[in-house]
C-alpha cells in the first residue's frame, strides 16, 4: 500500500514520539520526588501533618540561641513571629552568624524541632534569600 | 573623572558606528561586487572605541576614582593591584562591558578571518551581530552604565567581595565571556547562512573554527569556575549544580552538540536545520543565562544587583532575537531532502545523531531543573529548589549507553559500515567490566548501577587508550578528547565513590580521633594583611598507616566588606587531595572543622584540560587533503 520510505518514516516519527512522551514523564515523576519545598516557621505551626519529606526552612538566626558543641550545632530559626528550634552536625558556612538571615535543608522531627542536614552558604553580607525576605515580610 | 568621560563618549560613539556600519552594509549589500573597505575600518574603529572605554574604566579602577559610581561599588583603596584590576569585571556593568568588547572583537576578527565566503554573507553576519552589539550598548547606557557620576565623591570605596579577590575568578570571567559571548558570531554567521541559502560543506567548515574556539574558552571558563568553587566556597565538591552553572552547562552542551553536527554537515549534507537550531540555541541559552543571572531571578555571586528594569530589557531583547531568528529559520531555510536517507544504520553519521540526541536530553534535564522552580514561584508563589539528585537521577543511567556508543562510534565509517576488529572491541568490553566488578566489590551500595557504569567508562578508556597506539591518521583530535571524556567520567565516579569526610567541631588543642583519622588541632597563628586579618589553623593529621599531613587551613577577616572568608588548605598528591577548612562561629570557642580525603580530583582537572586539547588540535590541524 505505502512505499518501503514511507513505512520507515512513519515508524521513525513513532519511535521518536514514544521516546518524547517516555522523557517527559521520568523528567516530571522525577522531579515531583526530589523537589525541596521551602517553608517558613509560621508555615510549619501550621501544617495539619508532618511531612516525612525533605524540606527547607528559613528566616533569621535568632540572637543569642547558638550553642555549639563537639558533634552538634544548635540554633532557633525565627520568622519574628514563631521559632523553630534547629539541631545540626555538619559544616557551617561563613556567613552563618546570629541576627543573619539562613537557609536549613532537613527533616521535621516535630512542628518545633528540625533535624538540618545541610546548612546553605551565602556569598554576601547584604545578600537575603528571596526566600527568607518573602518570609520575614509575611509577618 | 576624566577616564570616565572618555569612556562615556567612546560609548555613545560606539553605539553611533553600528548604525552608520548597517547603512554602509545595506548599500554594500545591494551592490556586492566588491567588499567595501569602509566597513571593516569602521567595525576596527568601534572595537578600539571599546577598548579605549574599557581601558578607562580599568584605569579608574586602578587609580580608585570613588567619582564613578562602579568603582565606588566595588573597589577600595587597600585592595591589592591585581584585584582593582580584576574588579572591573568583577561588577555587573564592568562584565557587561567586556561581553560588550568580546562581541566587537570577535566580529571584527571574523570579518578579516573570512576570506573564501560571499560578500553577501559577510555582509549580513556583519548586521545580524550589529544588531546584538546595538542591543547591548543600549542596554549598558541605559540600564547599567559603567561610568556613572557620583557627587559628592566618597572617600573610600565600598570594596569588592572578598570571595571573588582570587586569581582563579580575576581569569575567570574574561575566558567564559570568550566562549559565551563568542558563541554570537556562530549565531550571526548561522542566520546569514540560512538567509542567503548557502549552508553547505563548505559553510560547514569554516563555521567549525568559530565552534571550536568557543568551546575552548567555554569550556575552560567553566572548568575555572569549578576549581575556584571547590576551594574557596569551603564545601569540597566541583560541581553543586546550582542554578548559575547550570546556566553555563546549557550553552556547553548545546556547542559540543553543534560541533559534533558540524563535523558530520562538514562530510555530507545533512542535518542542515539540527545544526541551524544548534546555532541559534547556543546564544540564545547564554542571553538565558545572563536573563536569569543578572535580573535578580536567580540569587548567586553573580547576581550583582536587583533591578527588575535590566531584567525586562533582557527579557525583551531575547525574545526578539528568538524571534528574528525562528522567522528567518521557517521562511529561508530550504531542506535538502534528496541526501536524507542515503545513509545505513550502521554508520558514523548514526552513532552521532544517536548520541546528539542525548545531549538533548541532558540539556532538557538541566533546563527543566533549572526554570522549574522559578516557573513554580511565579505561577503559584511556592518556594521549591531542585537538588542534586534530581540531575543524578535523570543523567547518570542514560550515560551508560552514551559512553558505549561514543567508544564505538568512531570506530564505524561514514554512509555504511561494518565493524572491525569485532573480537578486539568485544574482548575489551569483557576486560572493562570485570575490572570494574573487582574495584566496587567491597562496596554495597548501588551494586549493580556502579559497575556498569564504571564499566562503560572504562571501555571507552580502554578503546581511546588503544587507537592511541594503532596510530590512524586525521583523527587523533577526536581520540584525545574522547579519552579525555572518559578520564573526566571515571575520575568523577571515582572521587565520589571514594571520598570522604569528617566534620566535627574542634578547640584550640583538641584531637579527634576516627578508627582510621586522627586531627590534631596544633595552635592558631594571627596574620595581618593589607585589606585583611587571618587566623591560621594548624592542625596534624594521622591516618592509620601513620602518615602524618600538617593542613594550615586559614580564615580571613576582610575590612571593607566586613567578611569572614575560608581558604580551605588543600595538599594535592597525584592520586588524592587532602581538604581541609576551617571556619568559626560567632563568639565560640569551637571551630567547625572539615576533613575531606578525595580521590582523583587532580585528574578531574587534567582531563578537561585533555578535552580541550583535543579541540585545541583539531583547530590548528591543517586541513588535509580530500
Amino acid at each position: 500500500m505505502y512505499g518501503r520510505k514511507v513505512k520507515l518514516r512513519f515508524l521513525f516519527i513513532v519511535l521518536i514520539l514514544i521516546t518524547l512522551i517516555l522523557t517527559a514523564f521520568l523528567v516530571l515523576k522525577s522531579l515531583e520526588e526530589n523537589v525541596v519545598y521551602f517553608q517558613s516557621p509560621s508555615e510549619i505551626k501550621l501544617l495539619s501533618e508532618l511531612d516525612k519529606k525533605k524540606i527547607r526552612v528559613g528566616g533569621m538566626v535568632k540572637k543569642n540561641s547558638i550553642f555549639i558543641t563537639a558533634n552538634e550545632v544548635k540554633f532557633i530559626i525565627t520568622d519574628f513571629k514563631n521559632d523553630i528550634n534547629v539541631t545540626y552536625s555538619g559544616a557551617i558556612p561563613n556567613l552563618f552568624e546570629e541576627g543573619k538571615g539562613v537557609v536549613a535543608e532537613g527533616f521535621l522531627k516535630d512542628r518545633s524541632l528540625f533535624s538540618a542536614t545541610k546548612i546553605l552558604a551565602k556569598h554576601d553580607e547584604n545578600y537575603m534569600p528571596p526566600e527568607v525576605k518573602e518570609a520575614l515580610g509575611k509577618k | 573623572m576624566l577616564f570616565s568621560i572618555i569612556g562615556h563618549y567612546s560609548l555613545i560613539l560606539g553605539l553611533l558606528i553600528s548604525l552608520t556600519l548597517i547603512f554602509f552594509s545595506i548599500n554594500n549589500f545591494k551592490n556586492s561586487k566588491s567588499f567595501d573597505t569602509k566597513i571593516l575600518s569602521f567595525t576596527f574603529l568601534q572595537f578600539i572605541l571599546v577598548v579605549v572605554s574599557f581601558l578607562c574604566l580599568i584605569l579608574s579602577f586602578i587609580f580608585s576614582d570613588f567619582s564613578n559610581e562602579t568603582v565606588f561599588n566595588n573597589s577600595h583603596t587597600t585592595k591589592p593591584l591585581f584585584y582593582k584590576i580584576s574588579g572591573t569585571w568583577g561588577n555587573h556593568e564592568g562584565s557587561l562591558l567586556l561581553w560588550l568588547l568580546v562581541l566587537t572583537l570577535f566580529i571584527f576578527l571574523f570579518l578579516i578571518k573570512t576570506k573564501n565566503q560571499p560578500i553577501k554573507y559577510k555582509i549580513l553576519t556583519l548586521v545580524f551581530q550589529q544588531v546584538i552589539i546595538i542591543g547591548f550598548f543600549v542596554f549598558l547606557i541605559k540600564t547599567s552604565n559603567p561610568f556613572n557620576y557620583l557627587y559628592p565623591i566618597p572617600e573610600e570605596g565600598l570594596g569588592l567581595n572578598p570571595i571573588l579577590q582570587d586569581p582563579a575568578l580575576a581569569i575567570h570571567p574574561p575566558i567564559l565571556y570568550l566562549g559565551y559571548v563568542g558563541s554570537s558570531i556562530i549565531f550571526s554567521s548561522a542566520l546569514a547562512a540560512t538567509s542567503l541559502n548557502m549552508i553547505s560543506k563548505k559553510w560547514a567548515s569554516h563555521i567549525k573554527k568559530w565552534v571550536l574556539i568557543s568551546w575552548v574558552f567555554l569550556t575552560l571558563g567553566i572548568l575555572l569556575g569549578s576549581i575556584w568553587a571547590y576551594y574557596e566556597l569551603g564545601w569540597g565538591g566541583f560541581w553543586f549544580w546550582d542554578p548559575v552553572e547550570n546556566v553555563s552547562l546549557m550553552p556547553w552542551l548545546a556547542l559540543t552538540t553543534l560541533l559534533h553536527c558540524v563535523l558530520v554537515l562538514e562530510k555530507k549534507l545533512v542535518l542542515t536545520s539540527w545544526v541551524i537550531i544548534l546555532s541559534i540555541s547556543t546564544f540564545t541559552l547564554s542571553m538565558c543565562g545572563t536573563f536569569l543571572v543578572r535580573s535578580g531571578i536567580l540569587n548567586s555571586v553573580h547576581t550583582f544587583a536587583n533591578d527588575p528594569e535590566r531584567g525586562l530589557f533582557i527579557l525583551i531583547f531575547l525574545f526578539s532575537l528568538i524571534f528574528i531568528s525562528l522567522f528567518i529559520f521557517f521562511f529561508f531555510h530550504k531542506p535538502n531532502q534528496s541526501n536524507l536517507n542515503n545513509f545505513f544504520w550502521l554508520s558514523k553519521e548514526t552513532s552521532i545523531i544517536i548520541n546528539n540526541w542525548f545531549m538533548m536530553y541532558f540539556l532538557s534535564v538541566v533546563l527543566v531543573g533549572t526554570v522549574y522552580p522559578i516557573f513554580l514561584d511565579v505561577l503559584t508563589s511556592e518556594k521549591i529548589s531542585v537538588g542534586p539528585p534530581f540531575y543524578h537521577k535523570l543523567i547518570i543511567p542514560f550515560l551508560i549507553p552514551f559512553l558505549l556508543i561514543m567508544a564505538i562510534g568512531p570506530k564505524l565509517k561514514w554512509i555504511k559500515s561494518n565493524l572491525e576488529d569485532k573480537v578486539y572491541l568485544i574482548s575489551l568490553l569483557f576486560i572493562s567490566f570485570l575490572l570494574s566488578f573487582l574495584i566496587v566489590k567491597n562496596f554495597n551500595s548501588n551494586f549493580l548501577i556502579n559497575t556498569i557504569l564504571i564499566s562503560s567508562a572504562l571501555y571507552l578508556f580502554f578503546v581511546t587508550l588503544r587507537d592511541f597506539f594503532i596510530m590512524k591518521k586525521n583523527n587523533i583530535s577526536q581520540n584525545i578528547a574522547h579519552f579525555g571524556f572518559s578520564l573526566l567520567i571515571l575520575s568523577i565516579l571515582f572521587n565520589s565513590l571514594f571520598s570522604t569526610e569528617i566534620i566535627t567541631n574542634l578547640k584550640v588543642g583538641e584531637t579527634f580521633e576516627t578508627s582510621t583519622t586522627k586531627i590534631i588541632f596544633k595552635n592558631i597563628n594571627q596574620k595581618k594583611e593589607k585589606n585583611y586579618k587571618s587566623v591560621v589553623g594548624n592542625f596534624s593529621i594521622q591516618n592509620s598507616n601513620g602518615k602524618i599531613d600538617n593542613l594550615s587551613p586559614e580564615l580571613r577577616i576582610y575590612n571593607q566588606p566586613n567578611i569572614v572568608t575560608s581558604e580551605a588548605d588543600i595538599k594535592t598528591t597525584l592520586l588524592s587531595d587532602k581538604f581541609l577548612v576551617i571556619n568559626l562561629v560567632q563568639n565560640q570557642d569551637y571551630f567547625n572543622v572539615r576533613y575531606q580525603v578525595k580521590p582523583f580530583m587532580l585528574w578531574i582537572w587534567l582531563s578537561v584540560l585533555l578535552i580541550s586539547l583535543g579541540a585545541l588540535i583539531s583547530l590548528f590541524k591543517k586541513e588535509y587533503e580530500k
